[in-house]
C-alpha cells in the first residue's frame, strides 16, 4: 500500500494545475456562452422571442374591412375581391391602431394600375391586359373604372 | 351501519349534487380560452408559388421591403422573368430591382415567358446554416430559417454557402440578412406580408403541420417542384407548374 503512494508529493502539483486549469475553463466557458445557446439547438434560443417582437407594418384586410364598410362591399362585388386593401394603399397598421396618426396617401392610378394591367406575354393568359397607350390615350384609369369595383356598368 | 333504501337514494342524489356542481363550476373556471400561447412545436411553416397566377407586378417586393425595412437594393424576394426560346438555350431572366416597381414593356419575342417569384426556401437540411462557424444562422423549431444579427460575425460563409442566392450583407449592420418568412406575423397568426399583398395569390404561406391547411389537397393535386432539387437542401417552397428552365 505504502509503496504505490511512495512518489505521490510529486503528483500532487501537476494534479493542483489540472484542477485549477479545469476551474478556470469552466468559468470562462460560462461567461462566454450566450444566454439559452443550445436550449432548441446550435444557436441562441432567445433570439427567436425577438425576432417574434419586430413591428408589424402591414395590419392585413381584416383590419382595414372592420372600419370602412362601403370600400368592402364594393370589393367585394366585384374582381377586386381578392386583391388585399395594403396591397394598393401601402402599409397602414400605424393608421389601424390610431386612425388619426397617419392619413393614408390615395395611390398614384397611372402607375398603380399599369403594374398589374399593363400587357405582357409573361402573364396569365386569362388575366385581364391592356396596352395602356392604346386603351385610355391618356385619361386617367379611374375616369372610368372604379378602383374598387371596376366594372362597367 | 344499517341503510334502507331511502338513505341511499338520499345520500346518492346527495353525491350527484356535488358532482354535477363540480363539473359545472370546473367547466365555467376550466373552460375560459387561455390566450393561445404559439407553441413552435405545432408548426412546420413553407410556402406555396403558383406561376400559373403570378403576373409580376411586384407587389410582394414592396410589401417585403415595406414590413422589413429592408435596404435600398437589396432583396429577400424578388420576382425573375423568364424568357425561353426554344430548346432552352439561354434562356432571357430579368428582374430590374429585383421588380420593386415591376416591370418595363417588354420587348416583343416569340418565346415562352412566365415569371417566377424567389425567396429563402426555408431548407429544412440548409447549407447555410451548416457553415456558419459560430451558430448565428438556424433552422428554427417551427422550420423557419432566421439569422441572429446580434450573434453574427458577418464572415458571408452562409451569402456563399446558399444555393438560390437569398442572402445578403446588411450595409448598415454588416450582419447577414434575408427572409425571416415574416417571423414576426406568423407566430401572431397573420400571414407574411408578401403573401398578404399578392393580388393573385400566386403566394401562400402553409403550415404542414396543420391537418386542415389547404396545402395538403395543393400538393396531392398539383404537379409540383422545389428549385434546385439536386441540392436535396428539403426546401419548402413549392412551385406549382415550374418550368425546366427555372433555375
Amino acid at each position: 500500500m505504502r509503496s504505490t503512494f511512495r512518489d505521490a508529493a510529486h503528483l500532487l502539483r501537476p494534479a493542483a494545475l489540472l484542477l485549477i486549469g479545469l476551474a478556470v475553463f469552466l468559468v470562462v466557458r460560462a461567461a462566454v456562452i450566450p444566454k439559452g445557446f443550445g436550449k432548441y439547438g446550435h444557436y441562441r434560443a432567445p433570439f427567436l422571442e425577438t425576432a417574434r417582437s419586430k413591428p408589424i407594418h402591414y395590419a392585413g384586410q381584416d383590419a382595414c374591412v372592420a372600419c370602412h364598410d362601403e370600400e368592402a362591399k364594393m370589393r367585394a362585388a366585384g374582381k377586386h375581391a381578392k386583391v388585399a386593401c395594403e396591397a394598393c394603399h401601402g402599409p397602414q397598421a400605424q393608421h389601424a391602431d390610431d386612425p388619426t396618426s397617419l392619413k393614408p396617401k390615395l395611390p398614384d392610378v397611372a402607375t398603380l394600375c399599369a403594374r398589374c394591367h399593363e400587357k405582357d406575354p409573361a402573364k396569365p393568359r386569362t388575366f385581364p391586359q391592356v396596352v395602356t397607350a392604346e386603351h385610355n390615350a391618356g385619361a386617367a384609369c379611374n375616369d372610368c373604372h372604379k378602383p374598387h369595383n371596376p366594372h362597367l356598368d | 351501519m344499517e341503510m334502507n333504501r331511502r338513505d341511499l337514494f338520499r345520500i346518492g342524489g346527495k353525491l350527484l349534487v356535488l358532482a354535477s356542481a363540480g363539473a359545472t363550476l370546473e367547466q365555467i373556471m376550466g373552460s375560459e380560452p387561455a390566450p393561445e400561447a404559439y407553441k413552435m412545436a405545432d408548426h412546420w411553416w413553407g410556402m406555396i408559388v403558383d406561376i400559373d397566377k403570378c403576373i409580376g407586378c411586384g407587389s410582394c417586393v414592396r410589401a417585403c421591403s415595406n414590413e422589413n425595412q429592408v435596404p435600398n437594393g437589396y432583396f429577400r424576394t424578388w420576382v425573375e422573368r423568364y424568357e425561353v426560346p426554344e430548346g432552352y438555350v439561354n434562356p432571357i431572366v430579368t428582374s430590374p430591382e429585383g421588380a420593386i416597381n415591376g416591370f418595363p414593356l417588354p420587348k416583343p419575342t416569340n418565346f415562352k415567358a412566365f415569371f417566377v417569384p424567389k425567396l429563402c426556401n426555408h431548407c429544412a437540411d440548409s447549407p447555410c446554416t451548416q457553415v456558419c462557424p459560430v451558430g448565428a444562422t438556424f433552422v428554427s423549431p417551427d422550420g423557419v430559417v432566421l439569422v441572429d444579427k446580434e450573434y453574427c460575425l458577418g464572415c458571408r460563409y452562409c451569402v456563399q454557402a446558399c444555393p438560390y442566392g437569398c442572402r445578403y450583407l446588411h450595409p448598415e449592420t454588416e450582419t447577414v440578412d434575408k427572409c425571416t418568412l415574416c417571423y414576426h406575423r406568423i407566430t401572431k397568426g397573420l400571414t407574411t406580408a408578401c403573401c398578404e399583398n399578392c393580388p393573385t395569390q400566386a403566394r401562400q404561406l402553409v403550415d404542414f403541420k396543420n391537418p386542415k391547411d389547404p396545402v395538403h389537397e395543393f400538393l396531392r393535386t398539383h404537379k409540383v417542384s422545389v428549385l434546385k432539387p439536386q441540392m436535396a437542401t428539403e426546401a419548402k417552397v413549392y412551385y406549382n407548374n415550374l418550368d425546366g428552365a427555372v433555375r
